[in-house]
Parts: structure tokens; sequence; C-alpha cells
């Protein structure tokens, strides 16, 4: 048991020193970064800013890491969150209740993903062209439901989805964290998990194993369409109106990110979302670290890059191999043979069986 | 073959008829081909539908084309009014470049080119005259209420500043600068990007106020457009500070929102970047046909100023309907 809890730990080394190391950046070029007070019923301070304005690209990342365990990939999130933004404004501008516009929103999201399931897995589409297709196509449909503006709504109801607080925490942060935690549970506390890294690693082979891998990738991208809805009724929430044109835009990017921060290989296979939020945390650091930082906005993209290439480097296969080498030769137990570069990361036991 | 023949002189027919029935540029109607870029913006839109009304009362024929933000689609309905004939033709050109050889055909057919909104990097005998807001200017105005308006107290600004990089972000917050420089009352303390959105907006808000001691440091917001400080309006309140009052907010671009952000006290002033651009436009073009009066270079555009002593709330329900 303890020792399952210490590999499960070990996975997340690398995440948690990075995060480590950005926070205590921020602290530095921002002394007040770790301050936190009460105000208003809710906490407040720029960490609680990290964990609410990291929750869009936090939900995005739930969705993606099955994606592309299942070595597949969905670009179209970002237009996926604009949809759901503008159906859930819509709906609620239309007089409807709040329960009917989320469920409308969540409809709509699913199926945005089914659609893309069903391209990737009955016509056997290439994913990356699959789902390109609905993050051009998508932003204008969301213009469509918008007719071009930015439509607003003032229903407390909704916008309490995206900036009120429960229990002191902001209810974004509460949304991801429970999402999250769900479909972790979900995938590890059953074979749904393996079943899912078998497809990614080779679907003909799980497929003649007896695994219908059709029903699961219609299912993964159903998932990966609702995490974007949620994520783009949050924005959407927040700033009071469905911004067709800007919401989500080239957040697909950074959600891929956060999931190969996490470790999660491109190439499918063994996932964990746990790493990819923490990854996602990783990304939103660095984006509140800059804006306290006070540089100017020129410098934003190549200190975003420098600090991401670092971290991408400090995971790579040849870091680790050297990491190995250096080592001396007594720490290293001799009975366990030599990992292969390629496996040196994510030596990960989560709910799998021994 | 009969029907066929039947047919042939029909068509002669009509088309005499047509030839003989409208003589060029000679009836009252003019026909105007107007050449939008798309609908990427709110602003985009109103212009759009300014262009139409303005069409519709002065009983003008208007030939609307949108490029969905592609130039050779622009090119294609340029070359496609040529070749209808009509009496003047309306660009806003999506990028500066590429249009010499478009422009040149327009003159060669004596069809005057008026520029809207932005100009165009080719030799200016190519085209009438351009329709333009002075960019700078808009900083100017926005900087100069803040200065009457603190009247000498010192004041600590903090600046939402559009697309790094882009010509309305650059050239807002140089006549802001220029406008605040010979008052040492005023300083920028902040200045960072929030990309023309509501969303970005609200985020570097947020930031701003936690890094200059909860929001009690800043004195006033300047947003290079509305929608950034409607996001950041939203931020101020929720850090329980009272916008338009312990920080003043000036922005610039005038769309609906920011005037029931006005109305209810929490947004200060507005420059307005008027979308009536087409107005201007057909006023040179009549001008012209009317008595060969050949228009400037450039024709700006007012930069008017709104505060919340103009009745927003009417102002409000006037541009709430221009498709915003």
């Amino acid at each position: 048991m303890i020792a399952a809890a210490q590999a499960a730990l070990r996975r997340f080394v690398p995440q948690l020193i990075a995060l480590a190391t950005i926070l205590a950046l921020n602290a530095l070029v921002f002394p007040g970064f770790f301050d936190i007070e009460f105000q208003n019923g809710r906490l407040y301070g720029s960490v609680v800013d990290v964990l609410n304005r990291g929750a869009p690209v936090a939900l995005l990342a739930i969705g993606m890491t099955l994606v592309i365990a299942t070595k597949g990939i969905d670009l179209s999130v970002g237009a996926v969150m604009a949809i759901a933004g503008a159906v859930v404004a819509a709906t609620v501008a239309g007089g409807a209740s709040l329960a009917t516009a989320l469920l409308f929103a969540a409809a709509a999201g699913i199926a945005c993903g089914l659609w893309n399931g069903f391209l990737v897995a009955v016509l056997g589409m290439q994913p990356i062209v699959a789902t390109l297709i609905l993050m051009v196509a998508g932003r204008g449909i969301a213009q469509l439901i918008t007719e071009g503006a930015i439509l607003t709504f003032n229903h407390q109801g909704l916008i309490f989805i995206g900036s009120g607080a429960f229990a002191g925490l902001p209810m974004p942060v509460l949304i991801w964290l429970a999402l999250g935690a769900a479909v972790t549970l979900a995938v590890r506390r059953s074979a749904l998990g393996m079943l899912i890294e078998a497809t990614g690693i080779n679907r003909r082979a799980s497929t003649l194993c007896g695994i219908n891998s059709l029903v699961l990738l219609l299912a993964v991208y159903a998932v990966s369409g609702f995490c974007a809805a949620v994520a783009g009724v949050i924005i959407a929430a927040d700033i009071k109106g469905a911004d067709a044109n800007n919401a989500g835009l080239w957040l697909e990017l950074d959600a891929i990110l956060a999931v190969v921060i996490g470790g999660t290989s491109l190439l499918g296979g063994r996932f964990s979302i746990v790493a990819s939020l923490l990854g996602a945390m990783i990304i939103q650091s660095i984006n509140t670290g800059i804006l306290l930082s006070g540089f100017p906005p020129e410098f934003n993209l190549i200190i975003k890059a420098a600090i991401i290439v670092v971290i991408l480097v400090m995971q790579s296969p040849a870091v680790q191999t050297l990491y190995d080498f250096l080592r001396s030769p007594s720490e290293v137990p001799t009975e366990t043979p030599r990992q292969l570069p390629g496996e040196a990361e994510a030596p990960e036991s989560l709910g799998r069986p021994q | 073959m009969h029907f066929k023949h039947d047919f042939r002189t029909l068509f002669a027919g009509a088309t005499l008829l047509a030839a003989v029935a409208a003589p060029p540029a000679l009836a009252a109607e003019m026909t105007i081909g107007f050449s939008q870029i798309g609908s990427e913006s709110g602003w985009r839109a109103a212009e759009t539908t300014l262009t139409k009304l303005q069409a519709e009362e002065r009983g003008i024929n208007l030939k609307f084309a949108d490029a969905q933000q592609k130039q050779e689609n622009q090119i294609k309905a340029v070359r496609s009014f040529i070749a209808q004939g009509v009496d003047a033709i309306l660009l806003a050109p999506v990028v500066a470049t590429g249009w010499d050889a478009v422009l040149e055909e327009a003159k060669d057919a004596e069809i005057p080119v008026v520029l809207l909104d932005r100009t165009v990097d080719a030799r200016d005998d190519l085209y009438m005259t351009a329709v333009t807001s002075d960019l700078v200017h808009e900083g100017r105005v926005a900087g100069q209420w803040l200065t009457d308006s603190v009247a000498g107290k010192d004041c600590n600004v903090v600046e939402l500043q559009g697309t790094t990089g882009s010509s309305p972000a650059i050239d807002r917050k140089n006549g802001f600068e220029q406008a605040i420089a010979d008052h040492a009352n005023l300083k920028i303390i902040r200045s960072q990007t929030g990309d023309f959105t509501r969303a970005k907006g609200k985020e570097v808000m947020e930031s701003f106020i936690k890094a200059e001691n909860g929001g009690r440091n800043i004195c006033a917001l300047y947003a290079h457009n509305d929608d950034m400080a409607v996001g950041a309006i939203q931020a101020i309140k929720e850090a329980g500070l009272k916008p338009g009052q312990d920080i003043l907010v000036v922005s610039i671009d005038a769309v609906p929102d920011i005037f029931q952000a006005m109305a209810a006290g929490e947004a200060n002033a507005t420059v307005e970047l008027t979308p009536n651009m087409a107005g201007p436009a057909f006023d040179v073009l009549e001008a012209f046909f009317k008595d060969g009066i050949l228009p400037p270079k450039w024709i700006q555009t007012e930069s008017k100023l709104f505060t919340q002593n103009d009745d927003p709330l009417k102002i409000y329900e006037e541009k709430k309907n221009l498709g915003y």
C-alpha cells in the first residue's frame, strides 16, 4: 500500500518540482504572491487566481488526457467552448431556466464530441484532421448562435457558476477539482483506464482481445466535448456574455501542452489525469506570474516559451538517461534492470493490476 | 429551333431596353459597391449595418460583398463591381498591401474608390480618398479627459493594451502618453495586454489589483477598448472596490455595453470610434458627382468623447440594434 503510494508520488515528482519552482519564481518577482486573505466570503489572493484562471485549461486537460491516451488528439475543444458558451447564453437570454440552459450546453458539447468520435472511430479519419474540421467550423457555429456579437445575459444563477464562491473557493475551482476527481476515479477504480491505454497502444490488438474500441473511442471524445462545454459555460458565466470570436481561442494548444507537461505521451498509452491537471496549473502559474511581474507585454510569450522549453527538456528521455548515468552506481539498485530511455519517465502504478 | 430563336430575340430586346433605361451615372440613383472585410467584431457588424442604412436613406443602390477576412475575395468583389460598371466602390481593406493591380483596374475604368476604416500601401492617385479614424488622436482624447478630470491630483494609471503589436494598441498607447506627458501627477504604473477581449481584460485587471495593494494604489484604468474595460469593471467589483469612483474607467470604441456601465456609474468615459465611415464617404462621392469636387486624400472621422453626463441610457438604446 505504502509502496504503491510512493510509486504514485514518484510519478508526479517532475511536475511537482516544476510547479514548486515556478511558484517560488513568482514569489520572487512579486513578494505578495502567497498572501491569502478572506474577503467577501471567499479566499482572495494570487494563488486562488491561479486555481481559478486555470480552470478552463484544467477542464480541457481532463478530456484531452483521455483522448491523447487513445493515440488521438482533440483540436476542437476551443471551438466547442465557444459553442457551449453561445448555447448557454442564448438559452438563458431566451428566458429558459438555468437547468435547461446547462443541459443544452452539455448536450451541445457531447454532440460535438460524438461527431469527432464518429469521424475518428467509425470513418477511421486521423484525429488531427477529424477534429480540425470542428475547430474551424465550430467557431462559425458559435458566431451563428450569437449573431456575431457578444451575447450578454444577466441571469444571477449562471453568473454564480463563473464568479461565485462556495465554501470560500471560487466555483470554477470546485468544478474542475470535482470533475477531475470523478473522471480519475471512474477510469482508475475500474478497468476503463487500462482499456483506454490498451486501445491507444494498439487498437487492432485491443479489439481482437474483446475491447469494444469503437464505443470506447466515441465515449472518450464525448467526454472531451463535455469537458469543453463545462469550460465554455464557465468562461461565458465569468464575463456575463458569450464572446464567440474569442472564447477558448487557442486554448486547445494550452490543453495539449498541459497533458504533455503532465508526462503523457502523444503516442498514446499510459496516462495520468492528475499529472495533466498539475500541468494546467504549471501553465497558469506562468501566466499569472507574468501578469504580476510587470514586464512589458512584448515579453509575455517569450518568457512563457522559455520556461516551458526548460520544463520539457528536464522531462526529456535524454536528460533522464543522463541523470541515471550520473548517479553513483552504488545508489542504483542492482537487481532492477536498467530502464530503456523511452520509458525512463513515468513509473506509475495507479490502479494497475500487479 | 424555333423556341431557341425566340429566346435569343427576347434577350437582345431586353439588353437594348436596359441600355436605354439606365444611362450610367446620370440618374439620381447611384450604384455603389461595398467590399467589406467580414464580421470579425461587433464594431464591424455595426459598420455594415450603418452603411446599409445610410445608403437606404440617400437612395443609393448598394451592392454589398462580404469577403470573410480574405483579400482574394475582396479583389474578386472589386473586379466584379468594375465589371458591373458601378459608379463608385467602397473598400474596407483587410490588409495594407497587394492592392495596386486591382486599384489600377478601377482607375482605368474611371470608377472612384473610397477606402473605409483602414488605408493601403499604394500610390495615392489610385484611390479617391480614405475615411479613417485617427487612432493616436483617440488615445489623446482619452488622456485629455483624464488629465482634466483629476485636475492636478496625483493619479496612478493602469493600462490595458490591445493585442501586442497591433496598430490600434500602439497608436492608442502613444496618444494617451502624449496627452499625459506634461502632467507629472499622472503616471502609468502598470501596462499589460488584454488582447482586446473581456475575459483577458478581467484576468489582467485582477492581477493589477493584487499587485497594487488590493487596488488601493490605482486611481484610474485606461483600456484600449471598451470590451476590456467591461471585463475589468467586473474584476474591480469582485475585489470589493467601486469602479467609476474608487477607480476611474476610461476606454475607447463606444460600444453599447459601455453605455450601460456608464449609466450604472461604473464607467466614466469612452471615446467613440464611429462605425459610420460610410456617411462621410457618401458625402464626398455625392459632392464629386454633382459638382466635381475632389476631396482631400484623408478624411478624419470625429473621435467624440462620451461621459456619464451624455444620457448614456439613451445612446445605449440607439446603438444596441446596430449589430454591435
